[in-house]
C-alpha cells in the first residue's frame, strides 16, 4: 500500500510501510549509507505526519519483510497477542503516542499490553517521539528479571561487570573483577568477552568466575560471551554455565550471518534452563543487539536500522531473558555518527525494548572514530538513569582493553546511583554491605574490606 | 569544622598490587564517587591521541621520498571519499578509487606483476606514516630476493582495506598487500595492519584476505611482522589462494 502527504505544492509518496518507516526515522548515518533516509528535513516530517495517521491494525496486515521469507516475521505474527492488542486496536500510530504519555497509562497497563505490541508498532511510535517522550514512557515500564538476584526493580540500577583482557589471562581478568566488585559492580552479571571462542578457554573463564562467586557467596551470575554453539557444547560437558549468551539481529538473514536460527536458540534455551542453576529465578538468557548489525551483514531488506533493531527484540522476548543489552555505540560512525545519534538510538532502543517487555540495559559506549567523547556518555548515562534503564556496563576506567572501545566505568555507575538515588539489586546490595564494601546507606566504605583481595590468591588456577 | 579528608589517590588504592596483571585501568582510586583528576586527564590524553590519529593525514611527500630507496615508482592515489567526515560515514566510497586515480593506473604497464604494495591511511594515517617504511625495509628485499616482480608502490588517501582490490585489478597484480592504519585504541594510536589478497578483484570480502594486525614498535615488531607476511605471501603463491583457506592450514596466525 502506498502512502502520501502534501505540503504546500509538493506531494510526498511513500510506496510501502517500510519506506514510510525509514523516511520517518530521525537522521542517522546508517540509513543514509543504506540509501533509505529521508532526502530533506521536510520529507522526514512529511513521513512522520503520514505515519501518525496510519492505524496500528495496518502493522498486523502489512509485513515489512514477507512472512514466507523470514522466520522472525513469522515469530512476530504468530506470537502476537490479539487480546492484549485489543486495548489499542482502534488507535493510529499518532494516537498511540499520545495515549502512551497519558497519566492513566500506568505501569500495569503497559505490562499487560506488552505482548500486543509488535516490534514494528514500537518502532513506528518511537519515530514520532522526542527524547523526553521516550524517557517518560520508558520510565513507566518496569521489567523485572531474576536468577540469583533481582534486576530491574524501580529505584534500582545494576551493572554488568566486564573484566575483559586481550589474551584472556586469568590473573588479568581476576584483577579487574576484584576491582569492580570493590566498587560495587556486577549485580546484573559478571560477563567476559573472550578473546577466543575455544571451548577449553571459555570453560577456564567460567570456572574462574564460578570459583570466586562460590568462595564469597556472591548473589550474581556469570557469563562468558561466546557463541551459542560453544555454550551448548560446554553445557554438555558439564561446565558451570549460568547464562547463555548470544548476539542477535532482527532478520533471519542477519541471524544466519551470526550462525544462529530460532531452532538453535530454542535448543540452547532449553539446555540452559535444564541446568537449573538460578536460585530465585530462571531467566537464563543474555542477548546483545545494536542498530546497524543487519545492514552490516547486508541483511536489512530495505528496512531502516532502528526498525530492524526492534525486530531483534521479538527474538529476545521469546526466551524470557535475564538481560538484553543494546551495544549502541560500538558499531561505528557509519551507522551512528556522533554523540547525538548514539544518544537518540540508545533512548529508542531502551524505550522500544521496555515497551515490548524486555529487561533492557544499554552499553553506553563509543569508538575512537565516532564523533563522541566522555561528555556525550555522561549525558546518555544520566538520561538512561532517569528513564529507568535496568543496567549498564562496568569497566575499569571506561577503557575496554580487549574490545578497544570506551564504555561506562565502575565510577560512572556510582555517580548515577548517587545523583538519582538508585540502589544496586537488593540481594547484591545486602552482600556488598555484608562484605564491608558498602555501608548501610549504600555508600562505598572509605576503606573497603580486604577479604576479597586476600582471597584472590586462591583463584590462580589454570 | 570537619577535617578535610585526604583524597584517595591511586597509590592508596588497595587494588594497586594487582596492576601488574593487567593493562586495564584498575586501582585508579576515587574522589567521592568520581575518578581522580590525574586519571581523568590521562584518559583524556589517550583519547586525544586516538582522535588526532583518526584525523591525521597521509604524508604523501615524505613517504614518497622515503620509498625512493626501494627503486620502485611511487603513485599517489585517492579514493572516492573526498574528505574525512565523508570517509567515516561512507565506507563504500573508501573502497573505490577516484576516476582520476583509475586513469593513473590504466596508464601503467601491467605485464607480469606479482605483487602490488599499497599504503593507505585507513583510520590512522599516523600509523602508516611512522611504520610503513620501517616494515618495508625488512620485507621488500625479501620479496625482491625471491624474484617477485613488484608494481609501483601505491599511496592512497582516504582508503579502506578493500581498495587494494581495485588497485590490484587495474595493475593486473597476482597479489595485493595493503598496509593500513587500524582503528586507534586508547593506548595504540599508531597500530598498522597488513592485509594480503591473492588474485585481488572488486567484490571480495574479508574471508578472502589474511591479516596481520597491531604492527608497531610497542606491538608486533617489524621483523616478525615481515616474516609472517613473507611466509603468507609464499604460501599464497604456492597454493594460489588467500584468506580463510590459507589461514586454516598455515597455523601461523594463531596468536592474537
Amino acid at each position: 500500500m502506498a502512502y502520501h502527504h502534501t505540503i504546500g505544492k509538493k506531494t510526498y509518496r511513500f510506496n510501502d510501510l517500510k519506506t514510510l518507516l525509514a523516511k520517518a526515522s530521525p537522521h542517522r548515518s546508517g540509513d543514509v549509507l543504506a540509501g533509505l533516509a529521508a532526502e530533506s528535513y521536510e520529507e522526514r516530517v512529511a513521513a512522520q505526519i503520514t505515519l501518525a495517521d496510519v492505524p496500528l491494525k495496518v502493522f498486523l496486515n502489512e509485513a515489512i519483510i514477507p512472512y514466507e521469507k523470514d522466520e522472525i516475521t513469522r515469530l512476530i505474527i504468530d506470537s502476537h497477542n490479539d487480546t492484549a492488542f485489543g486495548l489499542i486496536s482502534s488507535l493510529t500510530v499518532g494516537e498511540f503516542r499520545d495515549w502512551l504519555l497519558k497519566e492513566e497509562t500506568d505501569t500495569l497497563t503497559l505490562k499487560n499490553l506488552a505482548l500486543g505490541i509488535t516490534p514494528e508498532i514500537a518502532a513506528a511510535v518511537s519515530k514520532l517521539m522526542r527524547n523526553q517522550d521516550l524517557i517518560a514512557v520508558a520510565k513507566k515500564c518496569e521489567v523485572i528479571s531474576s536468577f540469583r538476584d533481582t534486576i530491574g526493580l524501580k529505584g534500582h540500577f545494576s551493572t554488568r561487570l566486564q573484566p575483559n583482557h586481550p589474551t584472556d589471562d586469568p590473573k588479568g581478568i581476576a584483577a579487574s573483577m576484584i576491582d569492580g566488585l570493590l566498587y560495587g559492580s556486577g549485580d546484573a552479571v559478571i560477563g567476559i568477552n573472550p578473546a577466543t571462542d575455544s571451548p577449553a578457554e571459555v570453560n577456564n573463564l567460567l570456572l574462574l568466575i564460578d570459583t570466586l562467586r562460590q568462595q564469597f557467596d556472591i548473589p550474581t551470575q556469570s557469563c562468558v560471551l561466546c557463541h551459542v554453539t560453544t555454550t551448548l557444547e560446554l553445557i554438555n560437558q558439564g561446565a558451570p554455565v549460568d547464562l547463555c549468551f548470544q548476539s542477535i539481529g532482527g532478520t533471519e538473514q542477519s541471524n544466519t550471518s551470526f550462525g544462529i536460527s530460532l531452532d538453535l536458540l530454542d535448543e540452547a534455551y532449553q539446555a540452559t534452563l535444564s541446568l537449573n542453576r538460578g536460585t530465585i529465578g530462571n531467566n537464563v538468557m543474555y542477548f546483545e543487539t545494536g542498530q546497524g548489525s543487519e545492514l552490516s551483514a547486508n541483511a536489512h531488506h530495505g528496512v531502516d536500522q532502528q526498525t530492524c533493531e526492534v525486530r531483534a527484540y521479538a527474538v529476545a522476548r521469546k526466551y524470557k531473558p535475564l538481560l538484553v543489552n543494546t551495544v549502541v555505540g560500538f558499531i561505528g560512525p557509519e551507522y551512528l555518527y556522533d554523540g547525538k545519534q548514539i544518544i537518540r538510538a540508545a533512548l529508542e532502543d531502551h524505550f522500544c525494548g521496555k515497551l515490548l517487555g524486555l529487561p533492557m540495559g544499554v552499553d553506553v559506549c563509543y569508538t575512537n572514530h565516532a564523533e563522541a567523547d566522555q561528555d556525550d556518555m555522561d549525558n546518555l548515562l544520566t538520561l538512561l538513569g532517569v528513564a529507568g534503564c535496568n543496567f549498564v556496563m562496568g569497566i575499569p576506567g571506561s577503557d575496554d582493553i580487549m574490545l578497544n572501545y570506551q564504555s561506562t566505568s565502575f565510577h560512572d555507575a556510582l555517580y548515577l546511583r548517587n545523583v538519582l538515588g538508585l540502589r544496586a539489586a537488593p540481594e547484591f546490595e545486602a552482600w556488598l554491605m555484608k562484605q564491608g564494601i558498602m555501608d548501610t546507606q549504600g555508600k562505598l566504605m572509605p576503606k573497603p574490606d580486604q577479604r576479597l583481595l586476600k582471597g584472590i590468591k586462591e583463584l590462580w588456577m589454570k | 569544622m570537619d577535617e578535610i579528608e585526604p583524597l584517595q589517590q591511586p597509590e592508596g588504592d588497595p587494588i594497586s598490587v594487582l596492576k601488574e596483571f593487567t593493562a586495564a585501568r584498575i586501582g585508579i582510586g576515587r574522589t567521592g564517587t568520581s575518578i581522580p583528576l590525574k586519571q581523568s586527564l590521562a584518559f583524556k590524553l589517550a583519547h586525544a591521541h586516538a582522535r588526532d590519529a583518526v584525523y591525521s593525514e597521509l604524508d604523501m611527500d615524505k613517504l614518497s621520498d622515503e620509498l625512493q630507496q626501494f627503486d620502485l615508482p611511487v603513485l599517489q592515489l585517492h579514493s572516492q571519499a573526498a574528505y574525512r567526515e565523508q570517509y567515516l560515514q561512507r565506507p563504500d566510497l573508501g573502497r573505490q578509487l577516484s576516476e582520476e586515480s583509475i586513469s593513473q593506473l590504466t596508464d601503467q604497464p601491467t605485464k607480469g606483476i606479482d605483487i602490488v604494495i599499497i599504503i593507505a591511511d585507513g583510520l590512522s594515517a599516523t600509523a602508516v606514516n611512522s611504520n610503513a617504511v620501517a616494515l618495508l625495509k625488512v620485507l621488500t628485499p625479501q620479496l625482491q630476493a625471491a624474484g617477485l616482480k613488484l608494481a609501483p608502490i601505491c599511496l592512497v588517501k582516504q582508503g579502506r582495506v578493500a581498495i587494494a582490490d581495485d588497485v590490484g585489478m587495474y595493475l593486473n597484480a597476482k597479489l595485493s598487500l595493503i598496509l593500513i592504519g587500524e582503528r586507534p585504541g586508547l593506548s595504540s594510536a599508531d597500530s598498522m595492519g597488513a592485509y594480503l589478497t591473492f588474485n585481488p578483484q572488486p567484490g571480495l570480502t574479508d574471508e578472502s584476505r589474511n591479516c596481520i594486525s597491531n604492527i608497531r614498535p610497542h606491538g608486533l615488531h617489524f621483523k616478525p611482522a615481515a616474516k609472517k607476511i613473507f611466509y603468507l605471501i609464499q604460501e599464497a603463491f604456492k597454493r594460489k589462494l588467500s584468506g580463510v583457506g590459507l589461514k586454516d592450514n598455515a597455523g601461523l596466525l594463531s596468536e592474537p
